[in-house]
């Protein structure tokens, strides 16, 4: 007999496409049957539902307050808040890098500093946050700023070190200068790099934006939380969690196809 | 001596690390000719990278100096051309941005120079390939359009790093030829630093060999003319060739003890 590679071709294809399709109709089945299980558990009182409350009541909770107009509002001020805390803290962390690789001295003096900033945890910082910005957006911001900004420059700064000795040789060798060498080198080559530390640190800005709002805030979806919490409204904060969770992961992919446009573009 | 384009005097290079001060090469003097094609070969650790990188002036000779048209050389000048031993084409850029990178970093980029880095990559069968990126381009068309991008700031004098020894046999002998003829054409002089004794025997019109700790000159070999005239592939059969490749060769096995 015959081989037909169209047909083996075809075949592979086939079986792809259907193990997509099973990988997807699984993965719906999950979550279908987590919310079923839920509801039912709350319904009943396998669980508390006071304490986790149950989905329809979190649906009902959520046409309500969408109906009335009193979530958005939070979930703009939380989403900017995100947006700009990582957008900030990764052009910030990109200066940084940039002025530490400019000055090998400056490198070696600030060694043990970024060391002991790194290894800090940050949110120990928020009191002086609120002093310093102001109970509100300032120091949400400055939280989502310092979480993110220290390990973007420790991870770009190493990319650029990391760039081949020999590119570096070959734009020397035209006479480049060491600002030539960073504007045709070093960053391009780090460009990668420093586009999947955005990846992560819309991560850290979700940490830092949730935990300033804990803190300080009057709304946003982290304000949300703290106060279902204190007036014992689970709904509330099952809800917001449930929001946080979607918005977070549709912005981590968007943050993906930003990275694949980027980077099929340069 | 007063003639030569390019001079190496009395030059002796000292690495200094935390651990040790190495001396990678000791008072290397020689001069090359202008239009003249010198190879330097030797055994690994001889010091063939440093000897090109003091010639380029990326390293400032611990003593000694390098002098270029009786003018010390002090930095790198856009006279001297480096090729390196991997091609290093910036990825993220068009084999003709690749190509014109030299001029950019001198502010030069024109029209004229465009069009001259078309012609120069037609001529080394990459026209097709100005708008590629270096991932499409396999490694002797890489090789090639380094090329380009070394000739392109029109360098009189061209310093080669073992540009051919990460390529397969068969590519390495045509781009042997084709270096040699573009470079006989443009009127180039040019320094090759190789480990394979014929190629540099087939390319060149003298060769020195160079011995190792520290790295010092041990002879140099002036190649016949009608090896010269050759182009190198056939020049590996002309009469004495291996003669030569022998008498290198021993030269060379010798420092091994």
């Amino acid at each position: 007999m015959k081989i037909d590679p169209k047909l083996i071709h075809q075949t592979f294809l086939r079986n792809k496409r259907r193990e997509r399709i099973k990988v997807t109709l699984v993965q719906i089945i999950i979550l279908i049957s987590f919310f079923i299980f839920w509801e039912v558990a709350a319904h009943n009182g396998w669980i508390d539902p006071l304490l986790f409350s149950q989905p329809s009541r979190i649906w009902a909770l959520l046409v309500e307050k969408v109906m009335d107009g009193s979530l958005l509002p939070h979930i703009w001020i939380t989403l900017l808040e995100t947006v700009v805390g990582f957008l900030l803290g990764t052009l910030a962390g990109t200066v940084l890098a940039s002025i530490i690789w400019w000055s090998p001295f400056l490198d070696k003096v600030l060694e043990p500093y970024l060391v002991v900033l790194n290894s800090m945890p940050k949110v120990a910082l928020g009191p002086l946050f609120i002093v310093g910005f102001g109970p509100g957006f300032g120091s949400v911001m400055a939280m989502a700023v310092a979480i993110t900004v220290i390990i973007t420059t420790i991870t770009i700064y190493t990319s650029f070190k990391e760039v081949d000795e020999n590119y570096i040789k070959v734009i020397r060798s035209f006479g480049g200068k060491k600002g030539h060498v960073f504007q045709y080198v070093v960053f391009p080559a780090s460009f990668p790099t420093i586009i999947s530390t955005l990846k992560v640190n819309v991560g850290l800005a979700w940490v830092g934006v949730i935990v300033g709002e804990y803190l300080v805030a009057k709304e946003g979806l982290g304000y949300l939380i703290i106060y279902g919490f204190q007036v014992f409204n689970f709904t509330l904060v099952m809800l917001s969690l449930l929001i946080i969770a979607c918005i977070a992961a549709l912005m981590y992919q968007g943050v993906y196809y930003l990275e694949r446009w980027l980077l099929n573009n340069k | 001596m007063s003639d030569s384009l390019l001079v190496m005097e009395k030059v002796t290079y000292i690495y200094v690390t935390k651990q040790q001060a190495i001396t990678a090469i000791e008072n290397i003097s020689f001069s090359v000719q202008e239009g003249e094609f010198v190879s330097l070969v030797g055994p690994s650790g001889c010091g063939k990278t440093t000897v090109l990188s003091c010639l380029a002036g990326l390293l400032k000779p611990t003593a000694g100096r390098v002098l270029l048209d009786g003018q010390q050389v002090r930095g790198p000048t856009r006279r001297i051309g480096y090729m390196l031993q991997s091609d290093y084409l910036f990825s993220w850029k068009t084999i003709l941005d690749n190509a014109l990178i030299g001029l950019k970093v001198e502010g030069q980029v024109s029209k004229e120079a465009e069009e001259q880095a078309t012609y120069l990559l037609n001529e080394l069968g990459l026209g097709h390939y100005k708008h590629s990126f270096p991932s499409q381009l396999s490694g002797g068309m890489r090789q090639r359009a380094a090329l380009v991008r070394t000739l392109m700031t029109n360098p009189d004098i061209l310093l080669l790093d073992e540009p051919f020894s990460a390529l397969d046999y068969q590519t390495r002998l045509k781009l042997e030829d084709l270096v040699s003829s573009i470079l006989k054409k443009h009127k180039k002089t040019a320094v090759l630093v190789t480990h394979d004794i014929g190629e540099a025997i087939a390319m060149s019109d003298r060769v020195i060999v160079l011995g190792k700790n520290p790295g010092r000159i041990k002879k140099e070999v002036v190649v016949p003319d009608h090896i010269r005239q050759a182009v190198p592939f056939y020049a590996r059969e002309e009469q004495g060739f291996y003669d030569l490749v022998r008498l290198i060769w021993k030269e060379l096995e010798y420092d091994e003890d």
